[in-house]
């Protein structure tokens, strides 16, 4: 996935942010909300505070977009980190509230030039993932979109917490490996 | 599955995790699924660990991935709120003019309906129309289209011109002849990026004549030369966004996908646009002998102290009234003017007329005065569309 076509775009529309460009914002909007609302609706299930989580997401972005280090990672990836953090807090009250931005990794597609070959990487990843012992899948399922803890998935699932710690790294380790070892196109 | 969510039992803070079990938390770090102790403990470990460093990206990475599938489109109406929340935080240093508003709604709806295409549906073909024929183009023709009158305004604002074609047809022309090297996906990009780029430019070019007295002008003043007739930028976007519109309707239509008309308050704006360019429309249909002979064309006929002219009543989205005078050129009527007809016509129903999808003498209106001049005036609408 090494694309130089995202990397610039992300620190075009870095920039732009920084600079106080009002349509950078809304050009951002339209290539991350579905992403952002997507994910937040998937992990929180109501309706209502995922529109609250993406206001929150895109204002912090809005607000601090020097915090984005395209050198860590993709605009992608940093809002969808971004996104997860919010809404699994939200889910675990105890806690407390969001930190900023955290870390960022990854290095996804980013720019609309390339949302062909995001949409295409996202087949892809289904495949992969579908493709995954059923027992890591289960487990990455649960606890990124279930938004729980490793300690709480062990529970659910009736494994030890050092079990599901593995299941996750292991699941991750090889869904990365596939992503890596069969690049798109 | 239970839905336990009591509170993890965090390590008591302070107690430094070891790089083993440091190294086995990395998945369910990157899942969000460790506590604040531990999450901190891992991000602390990072800045010193460059193998575990360079693993968490990787799981970070293919973590993100998890949530690549399904984008479902968020209600549009949330875009205004999350928008304006955000700046509401932090003013923007360059605003986006209010002219650009129709515009970015438009190209966005295009946008999201060209993202569910599917292959077959790239072979499809649109039929575009206008008041004297039609054509019938592939849905990345349509764009080729788009992006060469988007050109226009492109050029106006001093962003390279996407087609070197003199007329609007030769432009077009041109770019759909390169289309045909090129995945319809890049097509889109192309017209998806001049869209933008006129905003961000627009946006630009009003903030930067705010700060020089002595520059030519508002950006929305400069003229955008469609070659037969020249319009101002703030008029050109609100033309262009009524022909995304349509065109996007046109591409809807051919592949069996629902597509809603504009939000009420947009189509407002663009059935201002189609009353104000309405009197030259009538005066061409009067220059092609279309007009039909009735009184009203008398000078010695109706109210002699003020410009003749016909009160339009637009009804459902985008409801409101407009005095369309008679005569090009004419002075604007005072609002108390008398008009001759009163002319009553659906909104959107108008505006499929305005882009030549409707037969102007079947089209359901209500009149009252002299019918022959509201007739006129809706053979008129029909007259704005262009190929």
């Amino acid at each position: 996935m090494a694309a130089s076509a995202p990397l610039r775009w992300d620190r075009r529309i870095q920039r732009r942010l920084v600079r106080g460009e009002e349509s950078a914002l809304g050009e951002l909007y339209d290539q991350f909300a579905p992403l952002v609302h997507g994910l937040a609706l998937r992990v929180l299930a109501d309706p209502e505070a995922a529109e609250q989580i993406t206001r929150e997401v895109f204002a912090q972005v809005w607000e601090h977009p020097e915090e984005f280090d395209p050198a860590s990672g993709s605009m992608r990836s940093w809002i969808g980190t971004l996104t997860h953090r919010r809404a699994v807090h939200r889910l675990r009250p105890e806690q407390g509230p969001a930190e900023g931005a955290g870390e960022q990794e990854g290095a996804g597609p980013a720019g609309p030039e390339e949302e062909a070959l995001a949409a295409a990487t996202a087949a892809r990843v289904q495949h992969i993932v579908a493709g995954l012992p059923q027992t890591l899948r289960e487990t990455l399922l649960l606890t990124y979109f279930g938004g729980r803890t490793y300690r709480q998935a062990a529970k659910e699932l009736g494994i030890t917490p050092a079990g599901a710690k593995h299941r996750m790294r292991l699941g991750l380790q090889l869904l990365a490996t596939a992503l890596a070892s069969e690049p798109v196109r | 599955m239970t839905t336990d969510r009591s509170p993890s039992p965090a390590p008591s803070p302070g107690a430094p995790l070891d790089h083993g079990t440091l190294r086995g938390l990395l998945g369910a770090w990157a899942l969000d699924a460790c506590s604040d102790e531990e999450s901190a403990q891992v991000e602390a470990h990072r800045t010193v660990c460059r193998s575990c460093s360079e693993e968490a990206s990787r799981l970070r990475n293919a973590a993100g991935w998890l949530s690549a599938d399904e984008p479902l489109d968020p209600d549009p109406k949330l875009r205004g709120s999350v928008l304006a929340r955000a700046l509401a935080r932090r003013a923007p240093r360059f605003p986006v003019p209010g002219y650009t508003e129709v515009y970015i709604a438009e190209t966005a709806r295009l946008d999201a309906l060209l993202r569910d295409l599917g292959e077959p549906d790239w072979r499809e073909s649109a039929e575009l129309r206008w008041h004297s024929g039609s054509e019938l183009l592939r849905p990345a023709e349509v764009l080729c289209h788009l992006t060469a009158v988007d050109g226009l305004l492109a050029v106006a604002l001093g962003l390279p011109d996407p087609s070197a074609g003199a007329g609007l047809g030769e432009r077009t022309a041109l770019l759909r002849e390169r289309s045909l090297r090129r995945s319809p996906e890049s097509v889109r990009a192309q017209w998806r990026a001049q869209t933008r780029a006129v905003v961000a430019t627009a946006a630009l070019a009003e903030a930067l004549d705010e700060d020089d007295r002595a520059g030519p002008g508002p950006a929305g003043d400069v003229p955008v030369d469609y070659g037969a007739f020249r319009i101002p930028v703030r008029t050109a976007f609100l033309d262009r966004a009524f022909e995304c519109w349509i065109h996007a309707d046109d591409i809807a239509e051919a592949v069996g996908y629902p597509y809603d008309p504009p939000r009420s308050s947009h189509l407002r704006q663009l059935i201002g646009l189609a009353a104000q360019l309405l009197p030259t429309a009538l005066a061409a249909l009067r220059a092609a002998g279309n007009a039909s002979l009735t009184a009203w064309q008398d000078p010695a006929f109706g109210d002699p102290r003020g410009p003749r002219a016909v009160r339009l009543i637009i009804e459902g989205r985008g409801s409101g009234e407009w005095l369309v005078p008679l005569e090009a050129d004419a002075p604007v009527p005072p609002p108390d003017t008398e008009p001759v007809a009163v002319l009553a016509v659906d909104g959107v129903e108008f505006c499929h007329l305005a882009a030549a999808h409707r037969d102007a003498d079947r089209l359901p209106c209500g009149i009252t005065g002299d019918r022959a001049a509201a007739r006129d005036l809706l053979h008129a609408v029909r007259l704005l569309s262009r190929p």
